[in-house]
Parts: structure tokens; sequence; C-alpha cells
């Protein structure tokens, strides 16, 4: 039986949020939340179990954050949101939209980490008021190689993940669409690319230093020194010390290939986790493979992989999940959120054997948070 | 002062306001100005380079500014417009 939960829905056009009982059985509605509003991350703060932090951008206008203590009954905007420093040279950035909000460490309450795109790092220590541009990645020297102008993503290029080692503040990894997995072990003041191994079939060298797009990692919280990694190219496991990523897509079914957006590990079970496939055949339908949407799970630490997709439709749904739109709760059997561009949310209280659908007619849903009651 | 039009996507900082008045003898003052007043409002529009958002649009006196250091005299009307594009 789990806690209550609460999933923070980021879309499009707003957020939502849905709350259940431990059950997990029947859900209630709050929103819209900033309707209209491009939401893509919603996250409440781990330490104190109330603060949501909201990363926004509203049509031509520009992003901004904002931030609820009333378990978003209300939202107050950032007096300073993540900004570029000033600058005069040609190529002088400017934060387009956040795309990641982390709470800090869990010895630092108050601490927030962002995400942006084009590729920033921004940090906040006073919960969210005010953001400083984190020199350590942005100004790093070879900031231009790592995050090349003219790279990104159709939605620009992206900083679209951050992670902290749960033992270590300092020991920090972040993700990008355009160069791949960065380590940092002295609090983001330096950072170095880690991608050995990792495939960038769209370069003439398919294996660089750097170049890469991570879609997604997950630091495992119960065994940090192991990480899994969903790229562009393929499904990837790492495990510390070591720097030379394994590719556990390889032993996906070659029908379905190795191809998401996103990977989510068991929080207390290491060698388990769920990837949700998209095709990424020709030119990139980022569909369910085929039509039949189904998540994919390892329990041996991908060395084989088992397909559930009972409850799914079992034809002709097209949906993609994306990035942030996957996601774990605490509860015991573990239940598993995902939300789709379609607007629907899915759920599974077992762990992934059944899917059912609990929310409908969303905008294109962008971000799916689950989170104690 | 400078009247200023505020665009329905901005006037959740206007508390509604769809003409409100500021001081400065540029663009950039005034919206300074109109920062002062309704924080978080100037960065909507004008990014960290100093640079008006894409799609955004600011006419002084009828007339499209493309720059924000644009002189301004007492009487003045700024008017700011979000293009409605998008779907």
């Amino acid at each position: 039986m789990a806690d209550g939960i609460r999933l923070l829905i980021g879309t499009r056009k707003g957020a939502w949020i849905y709350r259940s009982d431990g059950a997990r059985k029947s859900w209630d509605v709050t929103g819209p939340i900033m309707l209209g509003h491009i939401i893509n991350h919603v996250v409440c703060d781990p330490r104190d179990g109330k603060t949501l932090m909201m990363a926004a951008k509203t049509g031509h206008l520009g992003p901004t954050i904002f931030r609820s203590n009333d378990d978003g009954a209300t939202w107050k905007e950032a007096e300073k949101p993540p900004a570029f420093l000033k600058s005069d040279e040609p190529n002088a950035r400017a934060v387009s939209h956040t795309f990641w909000v982390e709470p800090g460490h869990a010895s630092e309450p108050g601490v927030w980490w962002a995400g942006a795109s084009p590729p920033g790092l921004f940090r906040s220590a006073d919960g969210g008021a005010t953001w400083e541009n984190v020199a350590g990645f942005n100004e790093h020297p070879k900031y231009w190689d790592w995050c090349p102008p003219d790279g990104g993503t159709p939605d620009g290029a992206l900083l679209n993940q951050i992670q902290i080692d749960p033992r270590d503040k300092a020991h920090m990894y972040i993700a990008t669409s355009t160069g791949g997995v960065f380590e940092s072990r002295d609090y983001a003041a330096s950072w170095a690319p880690l991608n050995q191994n990792v495939e960038a079939s769209f370069f003439p060298d398919p294996y660089p230093d750097y170049g890469q797009d991570a879609h997604y990692i997950a630091v495992h919280p119960a065994m940090p020194d192991r990480l899994y990694q969903q790229n562009h190219c393929g499904i990837y496991r790492l495990d510390r010390p070591g720097d030379r990523w394994e590719r556990i897509g390889n032993n996906m079914p070659k029908e379905i290939g190795d191809i998401d957006f996103t990977i989510i590990a068991h929080p207390r079970e290491p060698d388990t986790a769920w990837v949700f496939p998209m095709d990424g055949t020709e030119v990139w339908p980022r569909t369910s493979p085929g039509g039949k949407p189904a998540v994919y799970r390892t329990r041996d630490a991908g060395a084989s992989w088992e397909r559930q997709d009972r409850g799914f439709p079992p034809a002709q749904a097209w949906f993609t999940v994306k990035r942030q739109a996957f996601c774990a709760d605490a509860g015991t059997p573990l239940g598993l959120y995902l939300g789709a561009t379609n607007g629907e949310v899915w759920m599974s209280d077992d762990e992934g054997v059944h899917w059912r659908c609990i929310a409908a007619h969303l905008p294109e849903i962008y971000s799916v948070v689950a989170a104690p009651a | 002062m400078i009247n200023v039009v505020i665009p329905s996507q901005l006037r959740s900082y206007t508390d509604g306001a769809v003409r409100v008045e500021a001081a400065g003898a540029t663009i950039d003052a005034v919206l300074d100005a109109l920062d002062a007043r309704y924080p978080g409002i100037k960065f909507r529009v004008i990014d960290e380079q100093g640079a008006i958002r894409p799609h955004m649009r600011l006419f002084a006196n009828g007339a499209l500014a493309r720059r924000i250091d644009l002189a301004l005299a007492d009487g003045d009307e700024v008017f700011i417009a979000g293009a409605l594009s998008g779907g």
C-alpha cells in the first residue's frame, strides 16, 4: 500500500494535479493551473514535502519560474528567473525556456538547480526566488564545443536534466542534447564529459568524447554508483567508478529497438528499470513501435527485457512519452505513471503488469512527477 | 509621463490594467519603471541581452520600435503587443 499520491502534470497548455489515496484506484483533479502557459516541469521539494516549483514559458513571453507553498493553490513568480550573463558577443545567449528543475541535495534546503534551452545551468539558494548563472558550465572554455549554437532538438538545444549524488552534494551529473552527459565533482565548478562508448550515429566518428544526445539519466537512489541512460541512440548502464557505458539496449527485441525518451529505475531494486520504446527507424516517427504501446522492464540490469502491455491499446495507438513524462511513486508494489503526447495519463499499480488510463483529453503532456500527497 | 498599453498576456502583472503610466526618457527606462512597479514584467518582453523577444512588438506613437534605447518625450505612447500566433 502506498501513501497518498500527487501527480504533478505539466503540459503544453498548463498544469494539473491529480490526487489519490494509498489505494491509487480513484483520482481527483485540480486544474487547470496557469492555463495557456507552457509548463515543462513541475516538481515537489522532497525536503519539505510541500514546495512546488514550476518551469513556465508563455507563448512569446519570456521564460520564468513559479513556485507554490500551498500545494498549488497560489503561485509566486521568481523575482529573478534563470538568465545568462549579459554579453556583447555575437552569440550571446538568452534563455528560451527552463526545461528541468531539480531540488538540491538533502543537506541544502532552499537550493534548487535548473536546466535550460539553450543549454544552461542555473542555481537558486533561496527557494527559487532568485536564480544565478552557473559559470562552471555556462562559461566553461569548452561550452561552445559541447553546446554548438546550431545544435539542438526541434524544441531547441537542451540542458535537459540534473542529477545529484545523494551521498555527496558536490557530485553532479547533467544531461544535454548537444554534448551528452557531463560530470562534476566540485559542486558544478568544473565539468567533464562522461560519454565513453555511447553512440552518436549522426557523426562521422560515432563514438566521440562528446556530442551525444542524452535524453535521460537515472542515478539509482539506492545504489548511486549505478546510472541508467536513455540516449538518442540506445539504452545504456554505467556502474561507477567505471566510466564506460554498456549498451544494455542491445538486449531489447530487435523489432522494437532501444530508442526512447526516458528510463525509470525502480527506487528499491537497482537491477530493475523500465523504458517506453518509440519508433526510431528511418525518419524517426517517435511513436509507439507499430502503434502498439508497451513498456519494457528489465530485472537483471539490462541483460534481458520483458514486454508489459496489458491494458494499453492493442493497435493503432501512436502516442509518445517525452523525457519528463514517465515516473514511479514509492509505493509497494511500485506505481508507474506515464503522460502521453495525446493528453492521456496511464498508470500501473503493479509494477507495469497492468495499465489503465486515468486521465484523457489533457493538452500534450510534457512532464509527470509523482510526489507524496 | 509615458502612456503604456499592456497586452492581454501581461495584464496579470498590472492587475488587469490596459493602460498605465510610467516615467522614462527611453523605452528601456519606461520598461524599467514598469518593472519596478510590476516585478517581472520586463523580462517577459526583453531578454537578458536587452533584445526584444521574438514575436513581441513595441510601438512608439504607432511606429514599430526595433530598439529599446529609442528616445521618448512626455506624453508619448508605448504599445506592447504579443503576436497572436501559435496553436
